[in-house]
C-alpha cells in the first residue's frame, strides 16, 4: 500500500469516527425498519445544550408548529380531493419533526432550500397558512401569486429559497447560497433538504464535492422516508452500513444520522452541523430517518402496494413525531392532554380559515402570465435593455 | 477608440466590471491559474486573485447551479463554459432553474447571472463540441441570449450582460477571439441587449445574420457589389432574446427582400422566428419569398473540408442572394 493511500484511509477513518460517534449504533438498519428511539436516547438528547436552553414556551411552540403543519396538510388533502387544486400534492405528514427541529435553530444569516415536499419547511420558517393554501389553490394571494404551486413555495425575506421540483436540482442552488455567504464574509449556513431519492442524482454529488473542496457552510439534510416514489431504498441505492449519509466520507465531509421522530435528537444534531458551518465553514451531511404516511404524492394510489399497511401503522403507532413529542412534554409536565387537544383544535381552525381565505381569493388576472419573468421587464428603465422579449403575435385575451 | 481583439475586449469588460462591482466574479474550468482554455481570462487571476477568478472542477451542473444560487443572494457570477456544448450536462440548472425561479417565486427573487463561452462550429472538433444553442436557449422565457460578432459588440454587450438582473447566455466564438476591431475605451460603454446593428447599409436586399455569419454576410455583400452592383444591407441581430424586431422590419421594408443567415441548424432555428416575423408584419413589402441559409442539417461533421462546406459560406450567400434577385451568377 502506498503512503498516499494509507494516509487517505486514515483520514477517512478518523472523519467517520469523529462525525458519526454515538450515532453509529442508531444508524438506519438496512432492511428492517429503523430502530425506535430508546428512552435512553430521548434523555441523552434532551440534555444537549441546544435543548437544555429551550424554555417551556419554546417546547410548547415546537408542538404547536408541528401540529400546524399536520392540520394544514390534512386540510389541503381534503381540498385536493374536492378538486380545489391541480397538479401534485406531496404531503409531509409523518416528517414534521424534521422541519421544526431544524428550521427553529436558524439565525439571521442561515438560509434554507428544499425540494418539492416543501409545505412543512414553509410553515416552519414562518410563512402563513393563508399564503401557502392560496398558493395551492392557484390564487393571486398565494406566496408566489399562484405561479409556483405546491412544489414551488418561496419566501426569500424569510431566507427560504424554495420549493424545487426537480429531484436533487436544489442541491447546487443551495451550494450557491452557502458560497455567497462565505463570499460576503457572513457567518451563516445553508440548510439544504433533500430526500433519499435525490442521493443518486449527479448534481448532488457535484455539489458535495464542491462543498467539501471549498469549505462551504452547507448542511445537507437527507430526509430519508425510505421510498424514492415507489422504490424502496434497498432497491434504489447502494450505501455503507452507516446509511446514505456515510457516502459523505468519499468527499471528506462530516456526517451523522438522527431519528426523525425525536425532536430533541434532530435539534441536537442539526446544531452540531450549524456550529461546524459557522465556526469552521465546513459542510455536513445529516440523514434523518423518517417516514411519510401518504404516497409520494396524492396521485400515488399505489403507496400501500410497495409497502405494507402494517409498516405504516407501526410507524404511526410507535414513532409518530408529534405523538412522541407530546409524550415527552406530558412527562416533563409542560403539556396536558387537554391542552394538546386545544392546540389541535386551534390548528384545525387556522387551516379551515386558510381554506376559506384561499377559496375567497381571486385567481391572478391573465396579464399576470407575463409578469415576474424578467426583472428588466418588471422594472422598466432600470436596465440596458430594449427590443422585443415576448413573442406572442396576439394574446388569447386580446 | 482602440484596435483590440475580441478576446481582449472581453477581458477588458471583465476587468472593468470586476473593479466596478465587488459582487462580480468569474468561475469556470481553467479560468484562473491556467489563464482560460482560450485565454479569454488571461492575467485576470494574477491581477484579481482567488476570490474573483475561481477555477472549478469539471462539474458544470454543480457550478452553474452554484452560480444561480449565488445570484439569488445578490452576487453577479460570470460562469464560463469552456465550450457552450458543455452546458447540456447542466441543462436542468441552466435552463430549468435559471429561467423559472423568478417566475415561480412570483417575482420575489432574480438571477443576475452570465453564462458565457464559445458556441461555434468550424474548428474540426466534431459534433459534441460544435453546438450553437442560441435557438434552444431563446426558447425559454426568462433567459436572455446574445451573440456578438465584433470586439466592440463583445465588450459593450458583456458589460450590459454583467449589469443585467436576469440570466444572460453570452455566446462567443473561438474563431472570433483573435479578430480585431475598434473599441471605445469608455468604462461605461454599454450596448443594450436587444439592439441590432446595421453593419452595412444597402437597398437591394437585407441579409439578416448573427454571430460569425455576419462576417460571411459582409463578405458576400462586398462581392455582390463588386461583381453584380447589388447593394445588400447587412443587419447584425447581436441579441437573440430580446430581439430587435423593429430593425429587422425597417430594413426589410426598405429592401423588400430578406435573406436570413445563421450557423445554427435550420429546423426551429433563429431564422424560423425571423421569417415568421417578416411574413406577419412585412408581408406586403416582400418582393420575394424569405430565404434562409444555415448549417447543413446534420450533426457537425469532423472532416475539415466537409465541415467548411457544412457551415454557411460567402459563396452560398452570394448564390442565394442572386437567386432572390433573379440575377444569373
Amino acid at each position: 500500500m502506498s503512503t498516499k493511500t494509507a494516509k487517505k484511509k486514515t483520514a477517512r477513518k478518523s472523519a467517520a469516527k469523529k462525525s458519526s460517534g454515538s450515532a453509529k449504533k442508531s444508524a438506519p438498519a438496512k432492511k428492517s425498519a429503523p430502530s425506535h428511539t430508546s428512552a435512553a436516547d430521548l434523555r441523552r438528547y434532551a440534555a444537549a445544550p441546544v435543548n437544555k436552553a429551550m424554555s417551556k414556551s419554546d417546547k410548547r411552540k415546537a408542538y404547536v408548529d408541528m401540529v400546524r403543519i399536520r392540520k394544514f396538510e390534512q386540510a389541503a388533502l381534503q381540498s385536493y380531493q374536492k378538486g380545489k387544486m391541480g397538479g401534485f400534492l406531496h404531503l409531509y405528514i409523518g416528517q414534521e419533526a424534521t422541519a421544526i427541529g431544524t428550521c427553529a435553530l436558524l439565525g439571521e444569516h442561515d438560509h434554507i432550500i428544499t425540494a418539492y415536499r416543501d409545505h412543512g419547511h414553509a410553515l416552519a420558517v414562518g410563512m402563513t397558512m393563508n399564503e401557502c393554501m392560496a398558493e395551492l389553490f392557484g390564487k393571486y394571494t398565494g406566496c408566489s401569486k399562484g405561479k409556483g404551486g405546491s412544489m414551488h413555495f418561496f419566501a426569500p425575506e424569510k431566507r427560504y429559497w424554495g420549493g424545487h421540483g426537480i429531484v436533487g436540482g436544489q442541491t447546487p442552488l443551495g451550494l450557491g447560497i452557502a458560497y455567497a455567504l462565505k463570499y460576503k464574509g457572513l457567518k451563516g449556513c445553508c440548510l439544504c433538504f433533500l430526500g433519499d431519492g435525490a442521493v443518486n442524482q449527479g448534481p448532488f454529488h457535484e455539489s458535495l464535492n464542491l462543498a467539501g473542496l471549498w469549505d462551504l457552510p452547507m448542511i445537507y439534510v437527507i430526509e430519508n422516508n425510505r421510498y424514492s416514489m415507489g422504490t424502496s431504498q434497498d432497491r434504489s441505492s447502494v450505501y455503507p452500513d452507516g446509511g446514505l449519509a456515510q457516502r459523505a466520507e468519499g468527499y471528506r465531509i462530516d456526517w451523522d444520522t438522527a431519528h426523525g421522530e425525536n425532536l430533541y435528537e434532530v435539534r441536537a444534531k442539526t446544531m452540531e452541523a450549524i456550529e461546524r458551518a459557522h465556526e469552521k465553514s465546513r459542510p455536513t451531511v445529516l440523514e434523518i430517518a423518517t417516514y411519510r404516511y401518504y404516497g409520494h404524492s396524492i396521485a400515488d394510489a399505489n403507496h400501500q402496494k410497495y409497502r405494507t399497511k402494517e409498516e405504516i401503522l407501526e410507524y404511526q403507532r410507535n414513532r409518530d413525531p408529534i405523538m412522541v413529542w407530546q409524550r415527552i412534554l406530558e412527562e416533563e409536565g409542560i403539556l396536558t392532554e387537554d391542552e394538546a387537544k386545544e392546540i389541535e383544535n386551534e390548528a384545525r381552525n387556522e387551516a379551515k380559515d386558510a381554506i376559506r381565505f384561499a377559496d375567497e381569493s381571486p385567481f391572478p388576472p391573465e396579464s399576470e402570465i407575463l409578469t415576474d419573468i424578467y426583472h428588466s421587464v418588471d422594472n422598466p428603465g432600470s436596465h440596458t435593455n430594449q427590443g422585443k422579449i415576448f413573442f406572442n403575435d396576439r394574446l388569447p385575451w386580446e | 477608440m482602440a484596435l483590440i481583439t475580441y478576446r481582449q475586449a472581453l477581458k477588458d469588460a471583465f476587468s472593468e466590471e470586476i473593479e466596478r462591482d465587488e459582487n462580480v466574479f468569474i468561475m469556470g474550468e481553467e479560468v484562473a491559474q491556467y489563464n482560460g482554455a482560450y485565454k479569454v481570462t488571461e492575467g485576470l487571476w494574477e491581477k484579481y486573485g482567488d476570490k474573483r477568478l475561481v477555477d472549478a472542477p469539471i462539474s458544470e451542473a454543480g457550478f452553474i447551479g452554484l452560480g444561480i444560487g449565488a445570484a439569488m443572494m445578490g452576487l453577479r457570477p460570470v460562469i464560463e463554459m469552456m465550450f457552450f456544448s458543455f452546458v447540456y450536462v447542466a441543462w436542468d440548472q441552466a435552463v430549468n432553474n435559471a429561467s423559472s425561479l423568478r417566475y415561480m417565486s412570483g417575482g420575489l427573487l432574480n438571477v443576475p447571472l452570465v453564462i458565457r463561452g464559445p458556441a461555434n462550429g468550424g474548428t474540426n472538433v466534431g459534433a459534441t463540441h460544435s453546438h450553437t444553442p442560441e435557438n434552444l436557449v431563446a426558447n425559454f422565457p426568462g433567459l436572455k441570449c446574445v451573440v456578438p460578432v465584433t470586439a466592440a459588440d463583445a465588450k459593450g454587450l458583456m458589460k450590459s450582460a454583467i449589469r443585467d438582473n436576469d440570466p444572460v447566455f453570452f455566446m462567443e466564438s473561438t474563431i472570433l477571439y483573435g479578430e480585431e476591431s475598434e473599441v471605445p475605451e469608455d468604462p461605461d460603454f454599454l450596448i443594450p441587449l436587444g439592439k441590432a446593428d446595421v453593419k452595412r447599409e444597402g437597398t437591394d436586399l437585407s441579409i439578416i445574420a448573427h454571430g460569425r455569419s455576419v462576417l460571411m454576410a459582409l463578405a458576400a455583400a462586398k462581392e455582390l457589389k463588386k461583381k453584380h452592383n447589388i447593394d445588400a444591407e447587412v443587419v447584425d441581430l447581436r441579441s437573440i432574446r430580446p430581439l430587435d424586431e423593429e430593425a429587422i422590419l425597417k430594413s426589410v421594408k426598405k429592401t423588400n427582400r430578406a435573406l436570413l443567415v445563421e450557423e445554427n441548424k435550420p429546423y426551429c432555428g433563429i431564422g424560423s422566428q425571423i421569417s415568421h416575423l417578416i411574413q406577419r408584419r412585412a408581408f406586403d413589402y416582400l418582393d420575394a419569398p424569405v430565404h434562409r441559409i444555415s448549417a447543413v442539417d446534420a450533426p457537425a461533421i469532423y472532416s475539415p473540408p466537409l465541415e467548411k462546406a457544412q457551415l454557411p459560406e460567402t459563396r452560398v450567400i452570394v448564390r442565394e442572394a442572386l437567386d432572390m434577385l433573379n440575377v444569373k451568377a
